[in-house]
């Protein structure tokens, strides 16, 4: 069955599968996409978890938010374990016509980037049917906001500390979604809680595709980007207008922008709200500014680059 | 004996075992000396005679990741490694036992780097022993395949639901060709039903697996987890009497030969009982008894079996094939001495190691380990060190 595309969030079912009352912090993104995911996504499906907020914060015995299956098995191996999952339904269905359920899997940015990016290259290569859902804080969260191949250039974390002589982290981000459509997948995206109707839209394309999907979502981190949890949907919504963080979609070989941006707003404006870029506003760290600056524009035009080849 | 005479060697017999149990998922990483399981299996299902999803992951980590998925799901699920593989797979190990995933996994048992070594120590057994998985361990090819399909019996009862191990030695029973009866399909079949899961993932009855536990619970779970353990030896023992009426082929705990009047005794594991047996019957034509005393089921371990075999003799001497290092004593040696402490008599225990990567383990060694035996007994007390046999001399 195919799934339906929406235009407005009155359209977005009313029926919660992610119970309230778990404990990710005020103004965490990640509920965001989970509460989405788990409509977007029709039954029966099951919900695979890596190791960290998410899954700590959610799922404290006795008490559970998950109202339909949900397993944790470690940190670095949940595309793995998901990969067990569905090849298990897939034969148990046709030996014993179980019914086969749709795969979600969540893993923060450090089970995603790093530590369990050999279980997902796998998994994509082995064309196991799953929506992959990284969901990006840029750091390692659960344990303290260390710096993960995804921590942005100039973030300070507990292991890039803006310092003296080292200004916070110095490497770019890994790109996930060009690593996953390497792989030869048919839907990739990016996604942030600011455009919800964006988001499930991508969801729901991602579950009519057959074979593994990849979603990268920006989510707000107000414990570890030290910012008031209130302004958490206003630092999510500049990220994407500063083209920090470009929503935008691979599908069957065509790249598409999904929200484009005309006029950015300046980088200055999403750092400002943020204690983890707040060095780079003064003046010593000027040069690292300008490289970020940089790596942005020259990010954007790399991405508009490649949505007009395949217009 | 019953069933059909035919030669294969143990991988291709525990590959022929997990066919025939109708395993539902295989997820499998190539890793000497127990590849030809991996290579049999993909054969079996590429051509058509195992109706099994074949997983052919990218890692050992990611192999054992996948089966612990499968099994909750309620599949049937079998992997099998050695060595590297298994220490690779070190951090599942727990959580596949913790969440009660009764996975079947056979080792090709194979010494650990460095130095790189493809053949057989029994390092990756030991190095399980902690995790909760039950572990048993073949002699010869006859038990790999018998062993592989009690252990998804007992793995998968409910009173047990643990994965677990079937040991054979690497290229000794891995790789050596040697007759074996199997059985027919249907009769394993009866044996073997189709796998009952408790509480598998269902979309209509959602279940939280694997949360977080605070101080407040994590005690009380592993107590529960702990209490599992205390049945399986019942349940073990209830498996092998099943296999023996359809089989007639005996198996026990705790296997004993020549123990009857002797003072002296080894005890072993894996192949080199046979080596053993053997030994001791060329002793006793010189009028020396040497017990020997080899487990079958390694964990649980048969603490009670062992110390009533164990309580009569003087001497005996405890062989590892692995070294524990910076131990008070190499791993099954800890294990004997543990479990013979609280018993009234006790023999004076000396650890012997032996066969590291593959080093052979003769007749000869037996008959050095006895005269050993002999002097330790004369002096009444027992060695410092280990003793190693087999150590290359100048
Ligand atoms: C093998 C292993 N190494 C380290 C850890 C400790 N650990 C748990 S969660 C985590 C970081 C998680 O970061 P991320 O994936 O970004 O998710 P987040 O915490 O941000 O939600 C780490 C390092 C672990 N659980 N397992
Ligand atoms: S630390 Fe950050 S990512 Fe984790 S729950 Fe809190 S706000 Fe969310």
């Amino acid at each position: 069955m195919e799934l339906k595309t929406i235009k407005t969030l009155k359209e977005i079912p009313r029926e919660e599968q992610f119970a309230p009352g778990h404990r990710l912090c005020a103004g965490c993104g990640i509920p965001q996409v989970v509460r989405l995911a788990l409509k977007a996504v029709p039954d029966p499906k099951v919900v695979v978890n890596a190791t960290g907020c998410l899954e700590v914060a959610t799922t404290i015995f006795p008490y559970t938010s998950w109202g339909v299956p949900w397993v944790h098995i470690a940190f670095e191996n949940a595309a793995a374990v998901a990969s067990g999952i569905e090849a298990a339904f897939k034969i148990l269905s046709k030996k014993y016509g179980v019914e086969k359920p749709k795969i979600i899997v969540f893993g923060g940015d450090g089970g995603t980037f790093d530590i369990g990016f050999q279980a997902l290259s796998g998994a994509l290569e082995r064309g196991h049917d799953m929506i992959y859902i990284c969901y990006d804080n840029e750091a390692y969260m659960n344990t303290g906001i260390q710096r993960s191949g995804a921590t942005p250039k100039g973030a300070s974390t507990t292991t890039s500390p803006a310092g003296k002589v080292v200004p916070g982290k110095l490497e770019r981000k890994k790109n996930l979604i060009e690593i996953a459509i390497a792989h030869g997948i048919r839907y990739a995206a990016t996604m942030n809680p600011a455009f919800p109707v964006d988001m499930y839209n991508k969801i729901v394309k991602a579950a009519n595709t057959p074979g593994p999907t990849v979603l990268h979502y920006f989510t707000p981190c107000p414990t570890g980007w030290y910012f008031d949890p209130s302004r958490s949907i206003e630092v999510a919504r500049l990220a994407v207008q500063t083209r920090i963080w470009p929503l935008y979609e691979y599908d069957n070989g065509k790249i598409r922008i999904t929200v484009p941006v005309k006029e950015p707003r300046p980088v200055e404006d999403y750092f400002k709200l943020q204690g983890r870029f707040r060095h780079l506003l003064e003046p010593e760290n000027k040069w690292l500014l300008e490289e970020i600056k940089r790596d942005i524009e020259e990010n954007w035009q790399k991405l508009m680059r490649m949505a007009e080849q395949s217009k | 004996m019953k069933g059909k005479l035919v030669g294969m060697n143990g991988d291709r017999a525990v590959a022929y075992a997990a066919k025939q149990a109708k395993v539902d998922v295989i997820s499998a990483y190539p890793i000497t000396p127990q590849t030809i399981i991996v290579e049999t299996l993909a054969e079996y299902v590429n051509n058509g005679e195992l109706d099994a999803a074949f997983i052919p992951v990218e890692s050992e980590h990611t192999a054992l990741s996948a089966a612990v998925g499968a099994s909750l799901a309620g599949a049937r699920v079998f992997t099998a490694t050695s060595s590297q593989g298994l220490a690779l797979m070190y951090e599942i190990l727990w959580i596949a036992a913790g969440l009660r995933a009764p996975i079947v996994m056979a080792i090709g048992n194979r010494a650990l780097s460095p130095n790189i070594n493809i053949h057989c120590s029994h390092d990756d057994a030991y190095a399980a022993r902690d995790t909760g998985w039950l572990q048993f361990f073949a002699e010869n090819v006859q038990e790999a395949y018998d062993l592989t399909l009690m252990a998804f019996r007992v793995a998968e009862d409910e009173r047990v639901l643990l994965p677990t191990i079937v040991n054979l030695d690497g290229f000794i029973l891995t790789h050596a060709l040697e007759g074996l009866y199997v059985l027919e399909d249907a009769e394993v079949d009866a044996f073997l039903p189709k796998r009952k899961p408790i509480n598998p993932i269902d979309p209509k009855n959602p279940k939280t697996y694997g949360p977080l536990d605070f101080t407040d619970w994590y005690m009380e779970h592993k107590r529960l987890q702990f209490e599992v353990y205390q049945k399986v030896g019942g349940v073990v023992r209830e498996v092998f009497d099943e296999y023996e009426k359809l089989t007639g082929r005996h198996y026990q705990p705790v296997k004993t030969f020549n123990v009857e009047g002797a003072d002296k005794a080894i005890v072993i594991l894996g192949s080199s009982a046979g080596t053993a047996r053997f030994a001791a019957r060329k002793l006793a034509e010189k009028g020396m008894k040497l017990g020997v005393v080899s487990l079958t089921q390694y964990r649980p371990f048969p603490v009670a079996e062992l110390r009533k075999v164990l309580e009569s003799f003087d001497v005996v001497a405890v062989l590892d094939r692995s070294v524990s290092f910076g131990s008070p004593g190499n791993q099954l040696f800890m294990d004997v001495s543990t479990a013979l402490y609280s018993s009234k008599k006790r023999p004076i225990l000396v650890n012997v190691v032996y066969g590291l990567g593959g080093r052979d383990f003769t007749p000869l060694h037996v008959e050095r380990i006895y005269a050993a035996l002999e002097e330790v007994q004369r002096k009444g007390e027992a060695p410092e060190e280990s003793l190693w046999v087999g150590l290359r001399e100048g």
